[in-house]
C-alpha cells in the first residue's frame, strides 16, 4: 500500500573537463523521471552541467572483505611512479 | 493630385525598423504606456498566481522528489512574476513596485488567465493545468524573446528555459498518469475535463492583445493556436486519454472577471500586507 | 534540520565477532570512515539507522510549520526565500534517507515507521507557527540549534552520513541568516511587529533548548555514540554553546530572552540559565505536542492519498519494460 519507487544513483559533472562524480541517490519510477528528480534535487545551486542516473541495483561493487587481495598488491609496485627513478638534477625536461 | 516622391527601398527598411516607435498613435514619451503596463501585468499575474498555487503543494506531494520538482517550478514562476510586476510598476510610473501590485490589488485588477487560478485538486488536476499552461507559456515566451520591448524580451529569454522544463516535466507526468492504472487514467481525464474550458482564453486576442502584437511587444496568439493544439493532442494521445470536446469558452480573467477561487487565493496571499499596511517586512 | 536521540537501543548485543569488533573500534578511533559494505557491529548499524532516519524525518516534518507560511509570505522576496528554504529541507530529508538506506533499511520502511508513530522526529516541529515572526524565530533559533549539531557531524564516522551532512551544512548556511534578518526587520518595525517578534522568541526559546536532547546524565548512550563518532559533542555542551551564541544576538535587536535565571557567569565564561521543563519535553516525545496530530496527519495524507500516483508511475514503467522486451 505504501510502496516506494526504485532507487537510482546520481552522478553530476560539475563543469566541462571534469568527470561525473557520485552525489547521492533518488527514488524514481523510470529513467526519464530519475533524471528529472536528480536535476531537481542535486543541481538546484548550479552544481552541474550534466547528469547520469544508474539503477542502484545495477552497481557492482568490490567486496570490502576482499580488499587486501584487491588493493594491497598495488602497494609495492613503486616502479609505476616517476619518483622511483634517479635522474641527475641537471638533466632537464624529463 | 500632387505628385509624390517615390518610396524607395531604403525608406521601407527604415520604416520597418521604426515600427512601434514614432507612429502618430504611439504614446508621448512623458505619458505612461498604459497598454504596456497592462500587458506586463498579464504576464506577471499569470506567473504569480500559478506560483502561489503550486507552492500550496509544499510538504504534501506524492514523494519527496516530487515535492522538490513542484517547488522548483513555483520558484521559477515567483521569479518571473517579480520581474514582470516590477517592470509593470516602473512602466506605470506611479511609484508602485512588484510587491505593491502583488499584495495591494483586488480581484478586479488582476489580469491573469482563469486557468492558473484553478484549484490544485489532486496531482492529476495539477499536472493537467501545468501542462496546458506551460505548453502555452513556452510558445508565448519563445515569441516574446523577440519582443520590441527590451525588458519583456530579456525576461522572456530567461524564463523560456524555465517553462520549457515545466512543459516537459508536466507532459511526462500526464503520460504516466494517463497510461498508468485505471484509477490514474480516470483522474487524469478528470483533470483535463476540469481545465479544458479555460484554454480558449489563452488565445483570446482582445483589444489589448491585438495592440501589443501590432506594436511588436506582444505575440499574435492566433498563429500559435494550431501548433499548441497539435502539441497537446500528441501528448494526450500518448497518454491514451481523449481531449474533452470543445466547450463554450470561459473568458474574463484578462478583464478582471475571475472565478470564485481567486478571491480566496488573494485572501491568503495578501493577508499580512493588508493587515499591517504601515509595516515593511 | 536536527535530531535528538529519542529512542534508545538496547545494550550492544554481545554476539559480535570480537576480532572484527576490535578492528572496527580501532578504525573508528583512528577517525577512519566506515562505508556501507564494510563490516560493522549490529548495534552501530541500528543506532545509525535510527539517528539518520530520525534526522531525515525531522527535515520532512520540519517542512510543515514553515510551509504553513509560504502562501502568506509578506513580499515576493520573502516568498521566494521561504519556498527555497522549505524546498532545501525536502532535499536534506532526501539526502539523509539516502544515507540511511545504505545501511539496509528502505525509505518505505522508514516512512512506515514514522507514520505508525514508531520512529521519532525532533520535538520542535510539534509546535504551531501562529504568526509571521515564527518563521523568523525558526530560522534563527531552530536552524541555529541545528547547525550547532550538524557541523561536527560532518566528521561523523559513517561516510554516507558525513557526506550528506557536508552538503546539508553548505546549503543551510543561508537558513539561519534569513531567519535572523526577518527578526531584525520586525524589531525595527511597528510596535505590532515588535510584539510579534518578542512573542515568537518567548514561545520558541525553551523548545529550541530542548532540541539538544535530554541532559547528559539522562543520555545513557552518549558515551558509546561519542566513541563511535556518530555524535561528536554531548547534548549539554552543544546547548551551552547555543545559549552563549544566541543571547547576544537577541540583545542586539532589542529582544529579551524569556528566562529570569539567565545571567553571565564570568568564571565559566558562559551563561547560566534556568531549568528546562523536561516534563514538557518528554510529553512531546510521547506525541503530545500541541500540533503533533496535525503534523502526522499531514504526512500520512501526503503519502497515502497520493499512493495512486506512485502506483501509476510504476504501472507505466512496467508496461514500457514489457513492450521493450516484446520488441
Amino acid at each position: 500500500m505504501s510502496k516506494d519507487w526504485p532507487l537510482w544513483e546520481v552522478f553530476v559533472r560539475s563543469r566541462g573537463g571534469l568527470s561525473h562524480r557520485h552525489v547521492g541517490s533518488v527514488h524514481a519510477p523510470d529513467a526519464e523521471i530519475a533524471v528529472r528528480h536528480a536535476r531537481d534535487t542535486y543541481t538546484r545551486r548550479m552544481e552541474g552541467i550534466s547528469l547520469w542516473v544508474v539503477p542502484s541495483a545495477a552497481i557492482v561493487a568490490s567486496d570490502p572483505a576482499d580488499d587486501a587481495a584487491m588493493f594491497d598488491p598495488a602497494a609495492d609496485k613503486v616502479y609505476r611512479h616517476p619518483t622511483f627513478y634517479n635522474i641527475p638534477d641537471h638533466i632537464k625536461h624529463i | 493630385m500632387p505628385s509624390l516622391p517615390p518610396i524607395r527601398p531604403e525608406d521601407e527598411v527604415r520604416a520597418r525598423e521604426r515600427r512601434g516607435t514614432g507612429a502618430f498613435d504611439a504614446p508621448a514619451a512623458d505619458e505612461p504606456d498604459l497598454s504596456l503596463f497592462e500587458y506586463a501585468l498579464r504576464l506577471g499575474d499569470d506567473s504569480l498566481i500559478l506560483g502561489q498555487r503550486l507552492a500550496e503543494w509544499t510538504g504534501h506531494a506524492p514523494s519527496v522528489e516530487v515535492d522538490l520538482s513542484l517547488a522548483n517550478m513555483a520558484l521559477d514562476l515567483v521569479g518571473q512574476a517579480t520581474h514582470f510586476l516590477n517592470y509593470a510598476g516602473a512602466v506605470e510610473g506611479r511609484g508602485r513596485d512588484g510587491d505593491q501590485l502583488a499584495f495591494h490589488r483586488d480581484v478586479l485588477d488582476f489580469r491573469n488567465c482563469l486557468l492558473v487560478e484553478q484549484p490544485n485538486g489532486d496531482f492529476a488536476q495539477t499536472m493537467a493545468r501545468q501542462f496546458l499552461f506551460s505548453t502555452w507559456q513556452k510558445m508565448l515566451f519563445d515569441h516574446l524573446t523577440r519582443s520590441k520591448d527590451e525588458m519583456v524580451a530579456a525576461v522572456a529569454a530567461k524564463a523560456v528555459k524555465e517553462v520549457s522544463y515545466h512543459e516537459e516535466l508536466s507532459a511526462e507526468w500526464v503520460i504516466r498518469l494517463g497510461d498508468g492504472t485505471e484509477e490514474s487514467r480516470q483522474r487524469m481525464q478528470d483533470g483535463f475535463d476540469w481545465n479544458w474550458r479555460f484554454v480558449p482564453e489563452l488565445f483570446d486576442m482582445d483589444e489589448l492583445a491585438r495592440e501589443a502584437a501590432m506594436r511588436g511587444i506582444g505575440a499574435d496568439l492566433t498563429i500559435l493556436r494550431d501548433v499548441y493544439h497539435a502539441k497537446v493532442r500528441s501528448v494526450v494521445e500518448e497518454a491514451t486519454l481523449v481531449l474533452p470536446s470543445d466547450q463554450r469558452p470561459i473568458l474574463g480573467g484578462r478583464r478582471g472577471h475571475h472565478s470564485e477561487h481567486l478571491g480566496h487565493l488573494l485572501c491568503v496571499m495578501q493577508f499580512l500586507p493588508r493587515t499591517y499596511p504601515d509595516a515593511t517586512w | 534540520m536536527y535530531t535528538t536521540e529519542l529512542q534508545k537501543t538496547k545494550a550492544v548485543d554481545a554476539i559480535e565477532d570480537p576480532e572484527k569488533l576490535a578492528a572496527f573500534e580501532a578504525r573508528v578511533a583512528a577517525d577512519d570512515f566506515i562505508e556501507p559494505k564494510d563490516w560493522m557491529p549490529e548495534a552501530y548499524r541500528r543506532t545509525l539507522t535510527r539517528q539518520i532516519s530520525q534526522h531525515a524525518h525531522s527535515e520532512i516534518v520540519g517542512m510543515l510549520p514553515e510551509g504553513n507560511w509560504i502562501g502568506r509570505a509578506p513580499s515576493l522576496r520573502r516568498k521566494a526565500i521561504l519556498l527555497a528554504k522549505v524546498q532545501d529541507e525536502a532535499g536534506h530529508g532526501l539526502y539523509l534517507y539516502s544515507a540511511a538506506e545504505t545501511l539496509g533499511t528502505s525509505r518505505g520502511q522508514m516512512i512506515e515507521a514514522l507514520h505508525s508513530g514508531k520512529a521519532k522526529y525532533s520535538t520542535i516541529f510539534n509546535y504551531p507557527t501562529v504568526t509571521w515572526a515564527d518563521i523568523g524565530a525558526i530560522g534563527w533559533l531552530v536552524d541555529g540549534a541545528a547547525i550547532m549539531n550538524q557541523v561536527p557531524l560532518q566528521r561523523t564516522s559513517y561516510g554516507p552520513y558525513a557526506r550528506a551532512m557536508v552538503r546539508v551544512c553548505k546549503e543551510e548556511s543561508f537558513h539561519q541568516r534569513q531567519g535572523y534578518e526577518i527578526m531584525m526587520h520586525l524589531c525595527q518595525g511597528t510596535s505590532e511587529q515588535k510584539r510579534m517578534a518578542q512573542d515568537a522568541l518567548n514561545r520558541w526559546w525553551w523548545p529550541s533548548l530542548m532540541m539538544f536532547g535530554p541532559p547528559d546524565e539522562n543520555s545513557p548512550n552518549t558515551a558509546q555514540s561519542l566513541r563511535w563518532r556518530i555524535k561528536r559533542e554531548t547534548n549539554d555542551e552543544l546547548r551551552q554553546k547555543f545559549v552563549d551564541i544566541t543571547v547576544p544576538q537577541a540583545e542586539a535587536i532589542g529582544l529579551s530572552v524569556p528566562d529570569p535565571a539567565l545571567h553571565w557567569n564570568e568564571s565559566k565564561g558562559g551563561y547560566d540559565f534556568g531549568e528546562i521543563d523536561w516534563e514538557e519535553f518528554y510529553a512531546v516525545v510521547r506525541g503530545e505536542g500541541p500540533v503533533a496530530k496535525e503534523r502526522m496527519k499531514a504526512r500520512r495524507d501526503a503519502w497515502e492519498k497520493n499512493a495512486w500516483v506512485r502506483e501509476a508511475a510504476d504501472a507505466y514503467a512496467a508496461k514500457k519494460a514489457q513492450k521493450k522486451q516484446a520488441a
